[in-house]
């Protein structure tokens, strides 16, 4: 029955007419005969499912390879390592960039990095969709019965991503041991918030990409300036950069509300803009509407998708 | 000879338009180079603002070297890709037996290749992305022909290094069967020795003269010191000599893995 459902949902959307109704989310079918439509709960877990079964799948398969592991898990971590060494580097040569000490760029960086790894140790495999589209292999997976963007979502799960989260997460905590932060229960509060928002707006930024390989395959690099553009442009201080820069990704592209805006209310330092001081607390509500519109333009891809048929 | 020296022309000829064929990924490539590079630069600004003259440059200088590493990325493949997939995929899958059997030589193919691959991405993904940083920052661009011939001929030079690079990295299959760890290391060390996450002089002490030795300097610190005029006259020699021996000794190194590499395959039958 849930082979039907996926099924006639994308089937449905490339026009075969299997009914005015069907436009009411994008896997659900018109409920003619195959019981009863499935809720947006159902699905959830559905794809919540289908995830952690590709996710272990994967997990297993690289462990065949267990040398390989060990090396690309190192080469993860010590990856996003000289990152940091490069911000010490420049820390060996000035005491201070764009205003801010080591400790205050490491608090930004940790955050900025622990939010993307996790959001790349999630999603990290979006940026093959458009590979998949253009050698038809998407086709497989639209008649699966599991839904396409767990599908896509797991595809090649690699563990060896936690490499990037462990390291953003120990920078964090020495950022935590040098930087003199007046600790409020509201300010203890927001550092988790912050980091599981940041990862579900970095996410979205995943998720919309995606959605952006459907009209362009080759384009995959582009979502690549936003992602990992992003963490990079997250763990400088925005004092570095040019004001219409800050502006951009405050209110047009809020990747500010992943670190900037609520971390500086946490270290007591000012935003370049004139924001109000309750908007540190807006990145959840930040993240699930970045997810919401994410999720409308997979939708809205995922529908304009047309198969070559070979 | 001629007529080897055709066939290679012709490959790479193929390499170059292989690449040239995709347009929009070419245009997504540019767009996330220049993105990378507006992040640098205003970061590089705000370094040398504290600290001017910082590694013998000046802030325009600074500017300028993030430009030049942004449109060599690609050309010097410091982050991998090109080849070195490909070939690793045909050791793993064993294609790599007939490839052994061809009249041609292995090493030289996949640089005919690579060069094309590269001489592509200098014009692609080079040039866009400098007009770009020229149109935002100012830049400390040479005005002289000569310049930038030297620069030209830096890049060049290293590309035969990077290549030589891969060429040992996608041999490690041989060893490892999937590449992937052996190729992450590399793109780490890449991007870290040559100047690509920060210039080579700002390095402090032993590291910074470690990492000014070490081949991987030739493909972005040296070329954009050259572009920098940095290096001019004898020294312009020294560098040129300085690629070159990295070049014909990883080469060299490369023919030598590849001939014990090979007597190590086993080639299935069926």
């Amino acid at each position: 029955m849930a082979d039907l459902r996926e099924k006639r949902g994308s089937e449905g959307d490339t026009g075969s007419g299997s009914g005015s109704g069907s436009d009411t989310g994008s896997g659900s079918g018109p409920g003619t005969g195959f019981g009863p439509a499935p809720t947006y709960v159902s699905r959830l877990v559905d794809g919540l499912r289908a995830y952690r079964l590709i996710a272990w799948m994967w997990i297993r398969s690289t462990m065949a390879y267990r040398a390989s592991f060990a090396m690309t898990l190192f080469g993860n971590f010590a990856g996003t390592v000289l990152d940091f060494v490069a911000i010490l580097l420049m820390f060996s040569r000035v005491d201070q960039l764009g205003g801010y000490s080591l400790g205050e760029v490491a608090f930004l960086y940790g955050l900025s990095s622990a939010a993307f790894g996790v959001a790349d140790l999630t999603l990290g495999s979006m940026d093959r969709l458009g590979q998949r589209v253009r050698d038809g292999t998407l086709d497989t997976l639209l008649v699966r019965p599991a839904p396409v963007l767990a599908q896509v979502a797991a595809d090649r799960f690699a563990l060896r991503r936690l490499g990037r989260v462990t390291q953003g997460l120990l920078v964090l905590g020495y950022a935590l041991t040098v930087v003199d932060i007046d600790w409020t229960p509201a300010k203890v509060l927001l550092m988790p918030v912050m980091v599981v928002s940041g990862a579900a707006i970095f996410s979205a930024v995943f998720v919309a990409g995606g959605a952006f390989q459907f009209v362009a395959q080759d384009a995959s690099q582009v979502q690549n300036s936003f992602t990992y553009g992003g963490t990079t442009l997250l763990q400088y201080p925005p004092t570095v950069f040019a004001k219409d820069l800050v502006r951009g990704v405050t209110f047009v592209l809020p990747l500010a509300f992943v670190n900037w805006v609520p971390a500086l209310y946490v270290l007591g330092l000012p935003y370049p803009l004139d924001l109000p001081e309750w908007t540190a607390f807006l990145p959840p509500l930040v993240a699930v509407a970045c997810c919401g519109l994410s999720g409308l333009a997979w939708r809205a891809g995922l529908r304009s998708y047309r198969s070559t048929g070979s | 000879m001629v007529r080897a020296w055709r066939l290679y022309a012709a490959v790479a000829a193929g390499g170059f338009r292989r690449y040239a064929t995709y347009r929009v990924a070419t245009a997504a490539g540019v767009f996330t180079n220049t993105v990378f590079g507006l992040i640098l630069a205003y970061t590089y600004i705000a370094l040398w603002d504290e600290r001017p003259g910082l590694g013998g440059y000046d802030q325009a200088q600074a500017v300028t070297y993030v430009w030049v590493g942004q449109g060599l990325l690609a050309v010097v493949a410091v982050m991998g890709g090109g080849f070195e997939d490909e070939l690793i995929e045909r050791i793993r899958t064993g294609d790599i037996a007939i490839d052994l059997y061809r009249p041609v030589d292995l090493q030289a193919w996949w640089l005919a290749a690579d060069s094309g691959r590269a001489a592509f991405q200098l014009l692609g993904r080079g040039v866009v992305p400098m007009v770009f940083g020229g149109f935002v920052f100012q830049l400390a661009l040479p005005a002289d022909a000569w310049t930038w011939l030297a620069f030209l001929v830096a890049v060049a030079l290293g590309v035969l290094v990077s290549f030589a690079i891969r060429y040992l990295v996608a041999l490690a299959a041989f060893w490892f069967m999937d590449g992937a760890g052996v190729q992450q290391l590399a793109v780490l060390a890449g991007l870290f020795f040559s100047g690509m996450t920060l210039p080579l002089n700002v390095f402090p002490g032993a590291l910074g003269e470690l990492a000014r030795v070490l081949p991987w300097s030739a493909l972005v610190q040296v070329p954009a010191d050259v572009l920098l005029g940095e290096r001019t006259g004898f020294a312009l020699l020294r560098t040129y000599a300085f690629q070159a021996a990295w070049a014909v000794g990883l080469l060299a190194l490369g023919r030598l893995v590849q001939s014990a590499a090979t007597r190590r395959v086993v080639v299935q039958g069926g």
